[in-house]
Order: C-alpha cells, then sequence, then structure tokens
C-alpha cells in the first residue's frame, strides 16, 4: 500500500463559487478540468460512444422499401414531405407522433430528474457530450490540468502557436463533422456526401454544415460551461423538478467536516476531524469549475467526475467511498441531524460512526425502494399512457384515406334533363410505397352516378383508378342525380374508397345539394 | 480623474458625477459590444456607397453595384413570362381541342383561363361561372350556340348580338306581341310550358300547338328542340334562361330580351381567348 503521507493536495481555487462571485460582466476565468477515472468517468464513456455513435451513423443505416421508396433507414424528406423512420413512413398530417414522442421526451425528462436528478444534463445532453469530446482532443493534444495551465499561462512560443492551432483544427473539423452529419438525415446520404466534396451540393447544405461547425466549435471549443450556467434554462427548471427524495451529487460533509490536510495533528491535539483531505480533486476534475463542497448549486450538471475522484483518494487513504456520492435530500439531513447531534452543534463525525470506526447502524443510505413514489408514479403512469396511445394509434393507423371537398360555387348545376349535377374534387391517399388500384364507390343517392373528369371512365356508381405509390390522387368528381328521385335540398350520402387486393377501405360522408323546389 | 473614485459596494469606479452622494457607476459596455457597433457603422457606410441609398433632389444616388428594385421585378417577370413560353407558344399553335386533350397544356389553359374569367367574365356570368337570370350558367349541358371547345371559342371571340363584329352570333327574335294575339300568346305558352312540365289549363295546349307550327319551328324546330345554328334554344329541357312557367314564357314570346356578350379577342387576344374557352369547356357542361 502507498504511503498516505505521499498525497499531495492540488492548489486550487473555485472558480464558480457563491462564496466569491464576481459581477456578471466579469471576464471569464478558464477552466482546466482534470481527467478523472473510475466507474461514472467509465459510464460517461460509454454513453458518449453510444449517442455520438447514433448521431454520426444512423443517417447511414439502409433500410429496404422496395423501388418505390427511399432505402435509407431514417430520412426526412422535406422535398416531397415524407418521414423515414426504419418500418414507419411519416406523412404531414401524422406529425403528431414526432410532437407526442417530444412530449413523453418531455414527461420522461421529468421521470429521470425527480428520481436522478439532472442525468439528463451530466451524461446525455448534447452540450455536455460535445465539450467531452473537445476536452479528449485538448488533453491529447495540450496535456492534462497542470500542463494546460502552464502552456496557458506561458508566453506565445512556436510550440503554444502549434499546439493551438492544431488543437483548434481538430475542434473545427469535429464541428464540421457535427454539421455535415447533420445534413444527411435529410437526404440521400451516399448521394449527397459525393455533391458536398464536388460542390454541387444544394447551398442550404453548405449553410447548414458552416452554421453547425460555428456553433459546435464556439458551444463545445469555446463556450463549454457558460452555455449550462448563462444559456441554458434547464438549470432554473430543475429546481422545481428536484424533490427530498430524488438523488444528486452531494458531498457528504456529515462525514467529511471539519475538513483537515493534516488529519493527525488535528486528532493529536484533540479535535475531531472528518474524512475530507481537502485535497481539491473533486474540484480540479469539475468541467464546471465549482465547489461540489459548497452544497447543491445551480451551475452543477451532475456530471458525478467529482464522485469518481474523490472515491481515488479515498482507497488510497483507506476509507470508505461516498464522501461525494448519489445521495437524497432527506437521508442527507437525517444524517446531518445525526452528526450534529440533532443540529445542536458543528458536525462532529464521531457521531455518525461506532467505537471502532464504522458507519453507525442510524445512517442512512439510498433504497432502491425511494424511486417508487407517488410522483414517480405519475410520471411513469403519464409517460407510458402517452407511450401506449401512440402505439396504439400506430399500430392501427389508416394507409388508405379519402378526402372530399364539395364545389361551393356553385353548389349545384341543373342540366338540361333536369337532373342535378354537384362537383367534388376527391382526394386518394395512397399512403404506402406500392402502386395500387383504388375502386371508388358512391353508396346511397337513389339513382346517383359519378363522372370523373379528364378520366376515360364510363359514368357510373362505382370506378376503378390506378394511384402511384405513395402519393395522393386528385380527381374531380362530378356526382349527378336524376330529377324525380331528389328528395331533399340537401342529401347526405357517402364515397367509399377501397383496396380490393388488401381489403382497405375508408369512407367520406358528402352532401349532396339540390334546388330548394327542383324543377 | 487623479480622485477616481471607487463605490465600496460594488467595487465598480464612478463617472465622478454626484447628486446628494448618489454617483454614477462607470460600467463601460462590453468590447464585443463595442466593436460590433464599429463595425455596423463602417458597413452602413460600404452600403450606401453600394447601394441606392443618399436622396438628392430629383432622384437618389444610384450605388455602384446598379442594383435596382424595378430590375428586380423587371427580370422576374420576364423569367415568369419565359417559363410560360413553351406553353403560350404551344397554346398559339394549337386548336382548342388539341389543347384540351394535351394534360399539361389543359392544366396551364385552365389556370390562365380561369384567371382571366375572374377578370373578364364574372360580372354577368358568376364567380362560379353559374349565370343569372339572362346570363348562361356555363356550368351545364345546355349550349344555345354549342358547348364544343370550338365553338366556345367561336362564342367568345367574335361574341353575341355585338354590334362591332362582323362574324359575331346574331338572332333576333320577333317581338311576337305585335304578330299574334294575347289569347294566342297564352296558348303558345301553355304549349311550351307542357313539353317540360305542368300548365294550369290544359285546354290550350291543343290550339298552342297549332300557334307554335305557325310561328316558330322555323327556329325552334318542329319538336321545338332548338337550334344552334340561331341560337334558338331547346324548348323541352329543365333550362330557362329568362325563367321557367308559361308567364316568363309569354313574356319572351310577346317581348323577347336579347342578351349581348361583346367580341373578347381584340380586348383579350386570341391566345387568352383559347384558354378562356379550354376553362369553360372544363366547367363540366363541355361536349
Amino acid at each position: 500500500m502507498r504511503d498516505k503521507t505521499q498525497l499531495t493536495g492540488l492548489e486550487t481555487e473555485t472558480v464558480n463559487s457563491a462564496k466569491t462571485r464576481k459581477p456578471l460582466y466579469a471576464a471569464r476565468q478558464k477552466i482546466f478540468p482534470k481527467r478523472a477515472s473510475g466507474n461514472f468517468r467509465r459510464f460517461k464513456w460509454l454513453v458518449m460512444t453510444i449517442t455520438l455513435g447514433i448521431y454520426y451513423l444512423a443517417a447511414w443505416l439502409p433500410w429496404a422499401r422496395g423501388p418505390f421508396a427511399p432505402d435509407q433507414a431514417v430520412l426526412l424528406d422535406l422535398a416531397n414531405r415524407r418521414f423515414y423512420f426504419f418500418f414507419i413512413e411519416i406523412w404531414p398530417q401524422e406529425f403528431f407522433y414526432v410532437a407526442g414522442l417530444l412530449v413523453m421526451a418531455g414527461v420522461g425528462l421529468f421521470l429521470i430528474t425527480s428520481t436522478v436528478g439532472r442525468a439528463w444534463c451530466g451524461y446525455a445532453c448534447p452540450q455536455t457530450v460535445w465539450v467531452d469530446l473537445f476536452l479528449v482532443v485538448e488533453r491529447a493534444i495540450e496535456g492534462d490540468r497542470n500542463a494546460r495551465m502552464k502552456l496557458d499561462a506561458g508566453p506565445w512560443t512556436a510550440r503554444k502557436l502549434m499546439l493551438r492551432v492544431f488543437k483548434h483544427t481538430i475542434w473545427l473539423v469535429i464541428g464540421a463533422a457535427t454539421g455535415g452529419a447533420w445534413i444527411f438525415y435529410f437526404a440521400d446520404a451516399p448521394t449527397l456526401v459525393g455533391e458536398l466534396f464536388t460542390g454541387t451540393a444544394a447551398p442550404v447544405a453548405y449553410i447548414t454544415v458552416a452554421v453547425l461547425t460555428a456553433t459546435t466549435y464556439t458551444f463545445g471549443g469555446l463556450m463549454r460551461e457558460q452555455v449550462c450556467t448563462y444559456m441554458c434554462p434547464w438549470p432554473r427548471i430543475q429546481a422545481a423538478m428536484l424533490d427530498e427524495s430524488s438523488l444528486t451529487v452531494t458531498y457528504n460533509d456529515w462525514r467529511g467536516e471539519p475538513r483537515s490536510r493534516h488529519a493527525k495533528k488535528v486528532q493529536a491535539a484533540g479535535q475531531s476531524v472528518g474524512d475530507c483531505v481537502d485535497c481539491n480533486a473533486c474540484v480540479a476534475v469539475c468541467p464546471m469549475g465549482i465547489d461540489i463542497r459548497d452544497g447543491q448549486q445551480l451551475e452543477c450538471i451532475t456530471c458525478a467526475l467529482c464522485i469518481d475522484a474523490c472515491d481515488g483518494v479515498m482507497d488510497k487513504l483507506g476509507k470508505e467511498r461516498g464522501l461525494i456520492s448519489y445521495a437524497t435530500l432527506s437521508d442527507y439531513n437525517t444524517n446531518m441531524m445525526l452528526a450534529t447531534a440533532g443540529g445542536s452543534s458543528s458536525v462532529n463525525p464521531s457521531l455518525v460512526r461506532t467505537a471502532d470506526g464504522l458507519f453507525s447502524d442510524k445512517v442512512a443510505h439510498f433504497h432502491i425502494r425511494k424511486i417508487f413514489r407517488p410522483r414517480t408514479y405519475v410520471y411513469m403512469g403519464l409517460w407510458s399512457l402517452i407511450g401506449l396511445g401512440l402505439l396504439y394509434s400506430l399500430l392501427t393507423r389508416d394507409r388508405l384515406e379519402l378526402n372530399v371537398l364539395h364545389d361551393r360555387n356553385p353548389q349545384f348545376v341543373t342540366l338540361s334533363d333536369g337532373s342535378i349535377r354537384n362537383g367534388y374534387t376527391v382526394k386518394l391517399l395512397n399512403m404506402i410505397p406500392e402502386p395500387r388500384t383504388l375502386v371508388v364507390t358512391i353508396q346511397g343517392l337513389d339513382g346517383a352516378d359519378m363522372s370523373v373528369v379528364g378520366e376515360d371512365i364510363p359514368a357510373g356508381r362505382s370506378f376503378a383508378i390506378p394511384v402511384e405509390p405513395d402519393r395522393l390522387k386528385m380527381l374531380k368528381v362530378f356526382v349527378r342525380q336524376p330529377a324525380g328521385q331528389i328528395r331533399a335540398p340537401a342529401q347526405t350520402f357517402k364515397f367509399r374508397v377501397e383496396d380490393r387486393a388488401s381489403f382497405e377501405s375508408n369512407e367520406y360522408t358528402a352532401t349532396f345539394n339540390a334546388p330548394e323546389a327542383p324543377r | 480623474m487623479s480622485d477616481e473614485h471607487i463605490d465600496e459596494i460594488s467595487g465598480v469606479s464612478t463617472t465622478g458625477h454626484e447628486w446628494d452622494g448618489i454617483r454614477e457607476l462607470n460600467n463601460p459596455l462590453p468590447r464585443w459590444w463595442v466593436i460590433t457597433f464599429y463595425v455596423t457603422i463602417v458597413w452602413a457606410i460600404g452600403y450606401t456607397i453600394a447601394y441606392p441609398a443618399w436622396p438628392l433632389l430629383h432622384s437618389a444616388t444610384t450605388g455602384v453595384l446598379g442594383y435596382s428594385s424595378r430590375n428586380e421585378v423587371r427580370n422576374e417577370l420576364t423569367a415568369a413570362e419565359a417559363a410560360k413560353g413553351k406553353y403560350i407558344s404551344a397554346v398559339e399553335s394549337k386548336s382548342v381541342s388539341e389543347i384540351a386533350a394535351d394534360d399539361g397544356l389543359r392544366e396551364f389553359a385552365i389556370a390562365a383561363g380561369g384567371a382571366a374569367f375572374k377578370v373578364n367574365c364574372v360580372q354577368c356570368h358568376g364567380s362560379g361561372a353559374q349565370g343569372s337570370k339572362g346570363f348562361p350558367n356555363l356550368n351545364d349541358d345546355d349550349w344555345l350556340w354549342g358547348g364544343k371547345a370550338e365553338q366556345i371559342q367561336q362564342t367568345i371571340t367574335h361574341g353575341i348580338r355585338f354590334a362591332t363584329d362582323a362574324e359575331t352570333r346574331l338572332s333576333e327574335m320577333p317581338a311576337f306581341g305585335d304578330i299574334i294575339t294575347a289569347d294566342q300568346i297564352a296558348q303558345v305558352s301553355a304549349y311550351v310550358a307542357s313539353l317540360s312540365g305542368k300548365v294550369r289549363d290544359a285546354s290550350l295546349i291543343q290550339p298552342g300547338a297549332k300557334v307554335f307550327a305557325e310561328n316558330c319551328v322555323a327556329c325552334h324546330g318542329d319538336n321545338a328542340k332548338g337550334n344552334r345554328e340561331f341560337g334558338a334554344p331547346d324548348l323541352t329541357d329543365a333550362i330557362w334562361l329568362y325563367g321557367s312557367g308559361e308567364t316568363a314564357i309569354a313574356a319572351q314570346v310577346r317581348a323577347p330580351k336579347q342578351g349581348v356578350m361583346p367580341a373578347w379577342v381584340g380586348r383579350l387576344g386570341e391566345i387568352k381567348v383559347k384558354e378562356l374557352a379550354v376553362y369553360v369547356h372544363s366547367l363540366g357542361g363541355g361536349e
């Protein structure tokens, strides 16, 4: 085992602290996060790989849809107003599915936040993920925290210039790749990548890449934690989402305080001392530049890297992990009451331990049961309800639709034999990527027949018509009823469309108008 | 200022202005903001040189780039005309029935004709081409002068009873009030009404048929089916330009109203007339 005395404290100052907060217009102080290692760091690498992998590669997944539809798994075809997502094809009027998914994402965010705090901020938010990626580049080129601080403080040498140019170039390349990946969701990816490099792609493609390159570079490389602290509304909203049973990254001062770098000396002097050795490892790794020991604060994105850093130190010291840990406010309060003897004294860590140095039985630990409480049941229920509703709607939705518009001017026309004619614009929606022959029939309206303008179809009560794959067919249909069979100035009847091969059908109830007193 | 005063609470220097102990803090604008502001000023100067900007006494500076919003509009209109060009020339060279048979051309002609209709024709024929008393409904299948596309084109081109056009559609029903007696008018009206409906006094039908045979068959035909040569209406159908029923028929026999439609070719040109003909033909009654 390593000698404990070799552990050197890091000379560092908290950048964003309520105690020393500078006026808002003060220049930003640079943050040089140290590389952390541990379980949470490993988890973050995993999340980063998955999220970035999906973002950069999903546009390239193929999905066979036959000869009449694109074979790209995820495609937002704005020109043709279609959205393809694997086996799902969405028409513009079905966009509520996307709205539903966004509502689910919102409720899901409430659910996650009320259970494990700002997990979105800490692990999955694009800002966090890309800043992490940019920091990887920065560390690889300029070295870890101390090297970077030295380089930053040092004069502009050729080496510094070279490192900086190299770093910013790589950042810009990542930015361009990020912007580049985005546009592939809006067009056939292999075609577009060819066009992009031969300079023949649409201007909007280049503009989008340029804008996203600029924002990625600026937010991920230059602005970083300022985006979370000053620009993002979520840190403000989270206060309403968290309650006393929500897990959040917590410095357990009931076992850490009073902190001391010279524990043995203090102990020898007969004073109580906590587990915190004030090494500042938690501050050094923090990408937000805060000191978690000041308690829960707006800037904290709960990335949990301070937990990794502190656990590493506790391991070296031979103490229990979890001086900084995910804990709920209620557990923390319980333990705090214990350590302060009911709030009557300052923190005395010996109160939470038994004589042989182990934690007392009275110390509260998180139990998985705490996740299940009325609030999370409501969120979960709401989320599932919307999800099931969308799923049901998706599984039962029509792929053959019929819309009818009645001519308003004139509403009816009297023909020379006294019969009455009404005009209708009939829209047949073939919503599958296959050509179909559809049969249109009128039901009701005694003696009436239909004729179709511009189509070589004999007048009758039914006709069959081919419709192109994945297209809307618009027909101008005249319906005519003999004078003797008109029963009322306004009669209702039905247009029915069916696909006799798939047994799909749809109906539309229309009105047939005639003069008040038929001549 | 030598005695620079620093505000104790905010730690910010003050401007030196003081009112009853209240001092004005000196918080300058952020540098990036000031720089952006200066850049916009420089940009604005360059802009006024490049583009028309400064008003002079009777005109304005034209700008070195030669930009003009009027030219923009002119170019857009030229481009729009050019885009229509191939359709226009096809409409010009083809007959109306050829146009009606060609899907793309028909669509173009209907759109263009529909627009022209709304400007020139709706005053009489109504916005839905449904007409009204004295003004024919163009949606139905009853045509005084013929419902084929070419016939419609002829009607629009030369008009009806339009005095200044030599080829205009011309016919004139005499005012029978001066020719036959009032009784005869009542009889023939009853007969004509009976061809498509009921009449009050069936005893008038028989003598009415005789009056009809003597006076009306020359134009309206033996069977009263009319004659498109003279624009003589079919008297057996359900469509009555000046109203149905014995009274309305009697009025028309006594002193007929005769509608006039202008010849449009002089005003609209042949291409527009063709487009209008295709549009009217498409309304549902075209033959």
